[in-house]
């Protein structure tokens, strides 16, 4: 892999978004490398916690946002807790999802991820609460996976574990405007 | 003792048996929890991952709600749940900027005028770890538990406030205050991989892996949890670990307010015991606890 | 009175930007003043231009507008004693460093300079003769701390022939460098290099060594300073005892020694370590059964007693109290050394949980072959021989989450040391270090840490450890990164060694404040200049050397206790000393005595005074005062003025000003 490396990319206004937005100071870091060694899905990562703190530094916009990595992030904290340099590493994750978010970039390979935050989102924007069987049954069709997981459901639907008809709170409209309003402070930030 | 309550959605369907457990306990306690009016999802990780400012105004709308209810301390049994609305409260306290854009989502003034309590430091604080071994009438010694607190409860320990971070101690504490042993083991805080238990059931399964095979190693016949996502992956998904792994886990992963319930003597039944994927009935019969 | 105003272009560092002839003529203007300029005014032909002209123009002050009074103020007041004026009649006009260097435009630079000089001329208006105190030098040096530094201190002032005293809180002289195995690069026997050391500083007539002692008290300035030194009782008699070491081998009571660092036992009467110095053992009265036995009955004749017994010098004495000397310094050095790093902070790491995960000082004690284990690596918990053994680095330093934002400098040198010493124990053993960077610069170290990877085969992974835990079998699962291949890494290991971090002394605070020597952020020590005077203090007489100041290795501590040492011999050599007259005097017809100067003062001088009124009254104790000026601005009726920066002649410079 080779990066032109220049006064551009290095002083570029992504590290500067990323760093506002989280309110964490990712030039601090010294690459120690603590987060990625205590990263539960670090394995599965295209590129380490740390070697994306790293390509942030540098101003490799489209490399991080092309990988896998905070896609796969499950919102753990342990890198935030142990890191030396105060650095709030999952909250820069959730920052970079947002950021891809804004853009609709997502890497074909994790793209079942955020269909499924999107599935859920709308569910509650619907709903005002979680309906469990339309997430998933919605999330395996869109995945094309209409049977996974399918042995479970009638196991827990047994131990009524399993709603078939959605819960529903009385003003759903207000939800429908909270979910409006968010979304436009969101896109006029 | 008057609380709010916010169940969540985990409560409402998946874990059913949390929250009836809950209020089994607490009504025995006399401890009143009051369900938030029309409380909403509190946005999980979806909505943290997607719109920040979402992710603040939902638990925010729930906290308005709780106000309706009188009690100035809202009790969270899930986990997840209580990381949201505990980060949403410290957002509205510590950053103008932000509560100024939850308020303007959600459409009323909030001030942050609601705490946010675990049902586990409401029994451990506000009750008393002596008051609770007083409610306690069948002693379960013998039985080896390892309390599994998982990541949201305790991390980030700036916002949450909860306990040591890498080696929590008050779901042993409320634990051992039914005569039953936890035991010292290191899989306390490590992940389950929560929320990706649909989209990325491999990696739950590894990781639900390695938690049990901790537990297992240091002795414990059972797992306590406060959680509803970390039960549902230990519990749901422990089938496909023994399969994919080639292990033979027989874990039962209970609700620490199922165990204290067993322990006030309630009715295994009203425990929702009869409802986890690993059954724990044979066990608990096996060591006499329950008929 | 007639003043002479003397304007330096510096060059060119001034007037390229200052228009130097415009500040004469401005300046000439002014009634009693006379102006020149010269290229360079501090060079001979220069000097002796302004003695020419304080004779001719016979003037009474002097103004100098040039550099900053840090570089030339000295050479300027010795010119005007060459020129026979007193020296506390000079000004400096900062005209460079507050002036030229820092502005562009020449207009405007030009007119602040003339306002500087003219701020100058209106205070030395009231400059009056100022005449230095001469105080006598009491030619002994106390040494506080008995490590390396401190014991290289105090042989090299006593081999100048001058009395030296060391004070050092623990049973034996000797410090960290005595529980060292060997000592990087050169794997030297740390015990072998010291000791001599030790007994050299024992065996001098000039040095007195007081240990199991402490510094309780010191008053007084530089050249005479009174010193209170608690030694505490040892219960054994230093002159009768012969350190037979009966009254130990008989002793009944086991705990854990402080110098094996809790990996082995000592007696309740014991000596540290086997080369203690002195070799008079002392007794912990906390877990004495006697002692003890009186706390629960004071009546009674006290269980046990076999050391009394046994003894055969009858040295042994329950009742001996701590004694208080009282005696009189010339100078002091403060050599306290540093702590080791709690590891009991990172929970990730278990947090003092496991016993198989050690400190890197535990583990110099582990490779010692005087140490608990005789040499061989085993374990704490099951003493079995450890074969994998994964070392982290940088444990408390470089965290500013948990630990210390510093490098602790000596980290990554010892634990290469350690790392290859267990390969020399056991060769077939694993072992792998966790580091950030290696920091190895020192003469002979980057060679050293390179023949620890290549000729030892020792493993560097470069990142930081996240979790260390036990599993079932036992062992520890160290879960790291490598951050250099991008990959997580997982070691099972026998034994953990943290290479926890230096910091200072929990003493250091109350130490610092006592003597008057500031300490940083950190609690280290500070040096009066961070390059140009790396043992003195902002207190003068008062010396620093050794780890209090910062980590440092031994060669940098030996160095700078021989730089301590040559400062308090440059003092010694003086048979008086000129103390500065800048200093704060009080107006007792004013002062109503309540003593906010003396709550603000940070060096005792002030003291009370009851006039004939019997009114009680603020006095400066001027071989105490340091002409800080703190007491000045803390007094309510302005009653206390500083000499040579009164109050007044403040003001007249700002008057200047409108």
């Amino acid at each position: 892999m080779k990066y032109l490396l220049n006064v551009k990319n290095l002083n570029s206004e992504f590290v500067r978004e990323i760093q506002a937005e989280s309110k964490t100071r990712i030039l601090h870091c010294y690459q120690c490398g603590k987060c990625s060694a205590g990263c539960p899905i670090a394995n599965e990562m295209e590129y380490k916690p740390n070697q994306i703190i790293r390509m942030i530094q540098l101003g490799m916009e489209e490399s991080v946002l092309k990988a896998n990595t905070m896609w796969l992030c499950a919102s753990c904290i342990t890198c935030t807790v142990r890191c030396p340099r105060e650095i709030d590493i999952a909250e820069i994750m959730d920052v970079l999802r947002r950021y891809a978010f804004k853009r609709g970039i997502f890497p074909a390979a994790v793209a079942d991820i955020p269909v499924f935050n999107r599935i859920f989102l709308r569910n509650i924007k619907l709903f005002g609460r979680l309906y469990e069987l339309g997430l998933i049954g919605f999330f395996n069709l869109l995945t094309g996976n209409p049977f996974k997981d399918v042995l479970l459901g009638p196991k827990m639907f047994f131990k009524g574990k399993i709603n078939l008809i959605p819960e529903r709170i009385k003003n759903a409209s207000e939800i429908k405007d909270i979910f409006k309003r968010s979304a436009e402070i969101e896109h006029s930030d | 003792m008057k609380y709010a309550y916010y169940p969540g959605c985990s409560l409402h369907s998946t874990s059913r048996e949390y929250d009836m457990s809950a209020k089994e306990v607490s009504t025995r306690l006399g401890i009143e929890l009051i369900e938030a009016p029309d409380w909403v999802c509190c946005g999980a990780t979806p909505a943290h991952v997607t719109m920040h400012v979402l992710s603040q105004a939902l638990p925010v709308k729930s906290l308005i709600n709780a106000k309706q209810t009188g009690a100035d301390t809202m009790a969270v049994c899930c986990a997840a749940c209580f990381s949201r609305l505990k980060i949403a409260n410290y957002h509205v306290l510590n950053d103008p900027g932000k509560k100024a854009k939850i308020n303007r989502a959600v459409g009323a003034e909030y001030n942050g005028e609601v705490a946010v309590k675990h049902l586990l430091e409401i029994l451990a604080k506000d009750f008393g770890l002596e008051n609770l071994k007083g409610k306690m009438t069948a002693k379960l010694d013998g039985l080896k538990v390892a309390c599994y607190y998982g990541c949201l409860l305790v991390r980030p320990r700036k916002i949450m406030q909860f306990d040591d971070e890498e080696n929590p101690t008050i779901m042993d504490a409320v634990v051992e205050t039914t005569g039953a042993k936890t035991v010292d083991w290191p899989g306390k805080v490590e992940c389950c991989g929560a929320s990706f238990s649909i989209t990325k059931t491999g990696v739950v399964l590894r990781l639900c892996r390695d938690i049990l095979q901790l537990a297992s190693d240091a002795g414990a016949e059972c797992i306590a949890v406060a959680c509803p996502l970390c039960q549902s992956n230990l519990d749901l998904r422990q089938p496909e670990v023994n399969k994919k792994y080639d292990k033979k886990f027989d874990m039962p992963v209970l609700y620490f307010t199922q165990i204290l319930g067993l322990a006030m003597g309630i009715d295994w039944k009203k425990l929702g015991l009869d409802k986890h994927i690993v059954s724990p009935l044979k066990f608990l019969k096996g060591k006499n606890i329950i008929k | 009175m007639k003043i002479g105003v003397f304007v330096c272009h510096c060059g060119t560092n001034i007037s390229a930007v200052i228009d130097v002839q415009k500040v004469v003529n401005d300046l000439a203007k002014m009634p009693g003043v006379f102006a020149m300029d010269y290229k360079f005014m501090c060079s001979d032909p220069g000097q002796n231009m302004i003695i020419s002209e304080i004779k001719q123009k016979k003037l009474d002050a002097v103004i100098v507008a040039a550099c900053s009074p840090c570089l030339h103020e000295l050479t300027f007041r010795n010119t005007l004693i060459r020129g026979g004026l007193n020296p506390y009649m000079l000004e400096i006009a900062n005209i460079r460093e507050q002036d030229s260097w820092v502005h562009t435009d020449r207009d405007k630079a030009t007119e602040k300079a003339v306002r500087l000089a003219k701020m100058a001329v209106a205070k030395a208006k009231r400059n009056q003769p100022l005449f230095p105190q001469e105080v006598s030098v009491e030619k002994s040096c106390l040494v506080i701390g008995g490590g390396i530094a401190g014991i290289q201190a105090a042989i090299d002032i006593s081999s100048a022939g001058y009395q030296t005293v060391i004070v050092e809180k623990e049973p034996s002289i000797g410090g960290k460098m005595a529980m060292f195995d060997k000592t990087f690069p050169t794997l030297d026997c740390s015990a072998c290099i010291l000791t001599p050391k030790m007994v050299q500083a024992s065996q001098s007539k000039k040095v007195k060594i007081y240990t199991y002692s402490e510094v309780e008290e010191i008053g007084g300035y530089v050249g005479n300073f009174n010193a209170r030194i608690r030694v505490k009782a040892r219960s054994v008699n230093m002159e009768k005892c012969t350190g037979c070491g009966i009254c130990w081998q008989k002793c009944p009571v086991k705990v854990n020694s402080e110098f094996e660092q809790n990996l082995g036992p000592r007696k309740a009467v014991y000596v540290p370590f086997a080369q203690a110095v002195p070799n008079v053992p002392v007794i912990d009265c906390v877990n004495c059964t006697y002692y003890r036995s009186k706390r629960q009955n004071p009546e009674s004749k006290g269980l046990c007693r076999i050391c009394e017994k046994f003894c055969p010098a009858g040295a042994i004495e329950f009742d001996q109290k701590d004694k208080i000397i009282e005696e009189k310094f010339g100078a002091v050095i403060v050599a306290t050394g540093f702590s080791a790093f709690d590891h009991k902070v990172y929970g990730e790491y278990g947090a003092g949980r496991y016993k198989d995960v050690v400190t890197a000082l535990q583990f110099e004690r582990l490779l010692n072959s005087s140490g608990p284990t005789q040499g061989k690596i085993l374990r704490p918990s099951d003493s079995k021989e450890a074969r994998t053994i994964v070392f982290v680095q940088c444990v408390g330093s470089r965290d500013e989450s948990k630990g210390v934002p510093y490098c602790s400098r000596v980290c990554c040198m010892y634990t290469a040391k350690q790392a290859l010493l267990l390969k020399e124990h056991i060769p077939d053993a694993n072992a792998y270090v966790f580091y950030i960077d290696i920091r190895a610069a020192g003469k002979n170290y980057e060679e050293f840490i390179e023949r620890v990877q290549d000729e030892y085969g020792v493993l560097y992974l470069r990142g930081r450890v996240s979790k260390i835990y036990r599993t079932g079998d036992g062992a520890l699962l160290v879960r790291g990164a490598d951050t250099l291949s991008g990959t997580q890494v997982e070691i099972s290991a026998d034994m953990v060694v943290l290479a926890t971090g230096l910091v200072s002394n929990p003493e250091t605070v109350k130490l610092g404040q006592m003597i008057g020597i500031p300490y940083d952020k950190n609690r280290f020590f500070t040096e009066s200049h961070p390059k140009l005077a790396p043992a003195e203090t902002q207190t003068a007489g008062v010396f620093i050397c050794g780890a209090c100041q910062f980590p440092k290795d031994i060669p940098d501590s030996v160095a700078q206790a021989g730089a301590a040492a040559s400062k308090v011999l440059g003092l010694f050599s003086q048979e008086h000393l000129m103390l500065e007259p800048v200093l704060a005097c009080v107006n007792q017809k004013i002062c109503n005595g309540c003593f906010h100067c003396r709550a603000v003062c940070p060096y005792n001088a002030i003291d009370e005074e009851i006039l004939k009124d019997k009114s009680v009254v603020a006095r400066v104790i001027e071989s105490k005062c340091h002409g800080c000026g703190n007491c000045i601005s803390a007094c309510p009726v302005s009653a206390v003025d500083l000499k040579g920066y009164t109050n007044e002649q403040i003001l007249e410079q700002l008057q200047s000003l409108r």
